[in-house]
């Protein structure tokens, strides 16, 4: 489970958790509009919890990466709105709209797509020093 | 009479400490969003001390029964980076020094290289005798 020994691994792991944390960004977005009868079945925004990982040598080269520990539910409250047409409103007339902030995803995505860029790019400079190293002494 | 490896010394060691740097200050690009993580780093200088010296003051075994010392310690002295503004997350990475100092190392890491070429070749038209 912890085999994490080079670069690639550390980036490439790093990289994964970025992505799961776009998905539930992507989650959160497409649900953003919706409502729901009750209080309780209203969508609650997801949110990835990171974790630092470390390599089992990690005293020696001071690799460590980052993975998602788990994934949990924002405690913020579905929105009450009045809506007594609305089919889904319940006997006094309210539906409760997902509790997503869609600004707040806006910049976490900004944020998931700088840090997923920044991988990427320390990856291919280290590809690009591994090139140059194999080919010392031609 | 000194061997090619020992020629190359200096450089290849300087080389392996970049390399050993550039896999921590990755893991630090890594981590730069999760919460509690502290940036980490080495002491470049201190290293390449600890490389050079250990070759030459390494403990002598003088008598078969002696315990070898190893030559070069296992352990780098992984520091922690102090943040210049930390973040209220317990994060200590922050992206502009990251990536600050990764791309210094790279540059270092290709002057290392540049010199061992040279050196190289250097060698190469010697060992040819054009």
């Amino acid at each position: 489970m912890n085999k994490i020994d080079n670069i690639f691994d550390v980036a490439g792991r790093s990289m994964s958790a970025q992505l799961v944390r776009m998905n539930t960004i992507a989650s959160n977005l497409a649900n953003a509009g919706n409502v729901s009868g009750t209080e309780e079945t209203a969508y609650r925004a997801m949110k990835p919890v990171f974790q630092t990982t470390y390599a089992n040598q990690f005293e020696e080269n001071g690799i460590s990466t980052t993975e998602v520990a788990q994934i949990v539910q924002s405690d913020r409250k579905p929105e009450r709105i009045y809506m007594p047409s609305h089919p889904l409103s319940d006997d006094d007339g309210f539906v409760y709209a997902a509790a997503v902030n869609v600004e707040e995803e806006f910049v976490e995505m900004l944020e998931t797509n700088r840090q997923y860029q920044n991988n990427i790019e320390v990856i291919s400079t280290i590809r690009a020093l591994m090139m140059r190293t194999i080919n010392m002494g031609k | 009479m000194n061997g090619i490896g020992e020629y190359l010394d200096v450089h290849s060691t300087a080389l392996e400490v970049r390399a050993r740097r550039n896999k921590i200050l990755a893991s630090n690009i890594a981590n730069a969003a999760t919460p509690h993580f502290k940036a980490r780093d080495i002491d470049f200088q201190d290293e390449i001390r600890r490389a050079a010296g250990s070759s030459k003051s390494a403990v002598q075994a003088t008598d078969t029964k002696h315990i070898q010392a190893s030559l070069r310690g296992p352990t780098a002295d992984l520091l922690y980076r102090d943040p210049v503004s930390a973040s209220r997350d317990g994060n200590t990475v922050e992206m502009n020094v990251e990536q600050m100092e990764f791309s210094e190392n790279v540059i270092r890491y290709q002057t290392s290289l540049t010199f061992l070429n040279n050196k190289i070749s250097g060698l190469m038209s010697a060992i040819r005798g054009e």
